[in-house]
């Protein structure tokens, strides 16, 4: 709040000009910026919307067919098995990542021997691409080479993991992947909330003689609740970009048992050249988002305003 | 007497009581990190071994198995000799594209970002919040959205199929994530220093020269690998934007392991994707703290 009251404001008063041209400079080094983050957020969203609107197929073209791309989006049968999962992904990869990442954060939070260690170990997905973590777990998926293939060798000869093969099972594949990878970051998350409640109210809870679960429950895990949110927020932004986890995995296959909106609007626009369609398709992923960012970044600054309220 | 020998026994016992419960607790929270971090370690592990084996062995084993052998061929065929779609060079032409891509998208988004941060945070004006928020719609919106705008500036810039094209769509993207880690550092330090600094008529670039930046190295860092590993491993725009020997290494990636052909060289492919992973990898291991910083900075604000 205070930040506001602070702010340095230019004189008013006449003064010389390079006092003044001095003034300006701000707005000039900003100003490329400015117009280059305007362009990109409003400009190509308006480009994508109107093309979305158009009968652009192979190339962009601009006459208006109203709706007529969305209508044959929603009545694409691959087009649904994308939403249906993305919203499958969603749930599960969600959940599972925060409830490994809150898992590992409360064991870390143990005070652990080389918690340095540990953290290195459960974070370090995060630094390498979507692309080979897809390619190595579609290796360990392989049933005639991954771990199909070892659990047999040592002996166990009719034990089958063949997910990523199976268009039933596939997208059960695409998750477990997703949470490996990302869980490590729900527990940083978690592990900075925890370290940041304030340590008399754990005190006070321990004199009270409470257990170190009910503390968790009853003290720790409420003081951090904003976080769940926020991790829960951001997987979703993840789930909804999905695409180079998938391209690198499965490729959406099998058959189209894998698609998701992003693998789609890629397909449409460069593998089939139905431009507006594509667009149509890139448009909703958007909306997706925005269904979910806009309430979220509403409570946000509405809890930001109760707090210095208070404060 | 009796009462005070029963009661220290007592004692003895609770205490012995208490200290195996500590110990099955330790045991268990020891035992299920060591779970997974072998579930996290094992492909790593795995990807490992085989870059270091023979071909022949893998296809008898599997992949999950103890190496018997230790070369160093498919390394070498990865990096300069292994065929991606028809040319013969391996990965290194793609791991430079993608240096050649990363190095200045992030030393570019990075400045940018650290003028705007102190500007917006330092220099505010009527209406710059506003502003910002604008800017920082850019991290929302996904790629997917530009990519047709891109494909037509790019084309009649006659960027398309270069690693300049990719350094313009990353700079652009990049500047909204680099202001905003930038402003919300900027913001911490007190007005006081700044108007100091005026009062002794220091203009806009000796303040950043000589307040400013000497306090940035933590959030240069920050944002730097943030940006660096953001680049390395981003694949969309270099799939559709560039092809054979113009992409970088995440889609040639994707190209040399969907180049099948019967025998699958999981060696070459497992040496092949550690030499994508490790510029990011070697970051994250010497860059930590910064990294896991960039991560939870970038999340909650």
């Amino acid at each position: 709040m205070s930040n506001h009251d602070l702010t340095l404001s230019v004189p008013a008063p006449a003064r010389p000009w390079r006092e003044r041209l001095g003034s300006a400079v701000p707005l000039l080094v900003l100003g490329p910026s400015l117009v280059a983050s305007f362009v990109y957020v409003f400009v190509f969203t308006g480009w994508t919307l109107y093309i979305s609107l158009s009968n652009s197929s192979l190339l962009p073209s601009y006459g208006f067919v109203g709706l007529d791309n969305y209508a044959s989006l929603w009545a694409n049968r691959r087009w649904n098995i994308a939403y249906n999962n993305l919203f499958l992904f969603s749930g599960f990869y969600i959940v599972g990542s925060m409830a490994v990442g809150l898992l590992l954060a409360i064991l870390i939070d143990q005070r652990v021997r080389g918690e340095a260690v540990w953290r290195t170990i459960f974070l370090y997905p995060l630094a390498v691409s979507f692309i080979v973590t897809g390619t190595v777990w579609s290796w360990l998926y392989n049933p005639t080479d991954g771990i199909q293939a070892m659990v047999r060798g040592l002996g166990w000869t009719n034990f089958s993991f063949a997910l990523a093969s199976d268009r039933h099972h596939a997208i059960y594949a695409v998750i477990i992947t997703g949470v490996w990878q990302s869980s490590g970051f729900a527990m940083a998350l978690f592990l900075a909330g925890l370290r940041s409640v304030d340590s008399d109210l754990v005190k006070a809870a321990q004199i009270d003689g409470a257990s170190t679960f009910r503390i968790y429950r009853k003290v720790l895990l409420p003081t951090i609740a904003p976080i769940f949110l926020a991790v829960a927020v951001i997987q979703i932004q993840f789930a909804i970009k999905t695409f180079d986890l998938v391209a690198a995995l499965t490729k959406g296959g099998p058959g189209i048992s894998t698609t998701f909106p992003a693998i789609y609007v890629y397909d449409l626009m460069f593998q089939r050249g139905q431009i507006g369609e594509g667009a149509a398709a890139a448009i909703m992923m958007l909306a997706a988002l925005a269904v979910v960012l806009v309430p979220y970044s509403f409570w946000v600054v509405w809890r930001r305003r109760k707090e210095a309220g208070h404060g | 007497m009796v009462d005070a020998a029963l009661d220290q026994s007592l004692d003895h016992r609770a205490a012995t009581v208490a200290a195996r419960r500590h110990f099955l607790t330790r045991l268990v929270i020891y035992g299920l990190l060591v779970v997974f971090a072998a579930i996290y370690l094992v492909p790593l592990l795995v990807v490992v071994l085989n870059s270091f084996s023979d071909q022949q062995e893998i296809a008898r084993n599997g992949l999950i198995s103890l190496p018997r052998s230790f070369r160093l061929e498919a390394w070498s065929q990865a990096w300069s000799t292994y065929c991606i779609g028809g040319t013969c060079e391996g990965m290194q032409r793609n791991f430079y594209n993608s240096l050649k891509m990363t190095i200045p998208a992030t030393i570019i988004s990075t400045t940018v970002g650290a003028m705007n941060g102190y500007i917006l945070s330092k220099w505010r004006f009527k209406g710059s919040e506003a502003l910002f928020t604008c800017m920082l719609l850019g991290v929302f919106i996904p790629g997917q959205i530009s990519l047709m705008p891109w494909a037509f500036i790019l084309g009649n810039l006659g960027l398309s199929n270069t690693t300049y094209g990719l350094i313009v769509i990353h700079v652009i993207q990049g500047i909204s994530f680099t202001t905003l880690f930038c402003r919300n550092y900027y913001v911490s330090i007190p007005d006081d220093l700044i108007k100091a600094a005026r009062i002794d008529g220091a203009g806009f670039w000796r303040i950043f020269r000589k307040i400013i930046l000497p306090l940035s190295s933590p959030i240069l860092i920050v944002t730097v690998i943030w940006q660096f590993t953001g680049i390395w491993n981003e694949y969309l725009f270099g799939v559709v934007f560039t092809s054979g020997q113009q992409q970088p290494i995440t889609a040639a990636l994707v190209a040399l392991t969907a180049s099948g052909t019967n025998v699958r060289a999981y060696d070459v492919m497992s040496a092949a994707v550690l030499i994508g992973a490790l510029p990011p990898l070697l970051i994250y291991l010497f860059g930590g703290k910064y990294f896991v910083r960039g991560l939870t900075q970038g999340a909650i604000k």
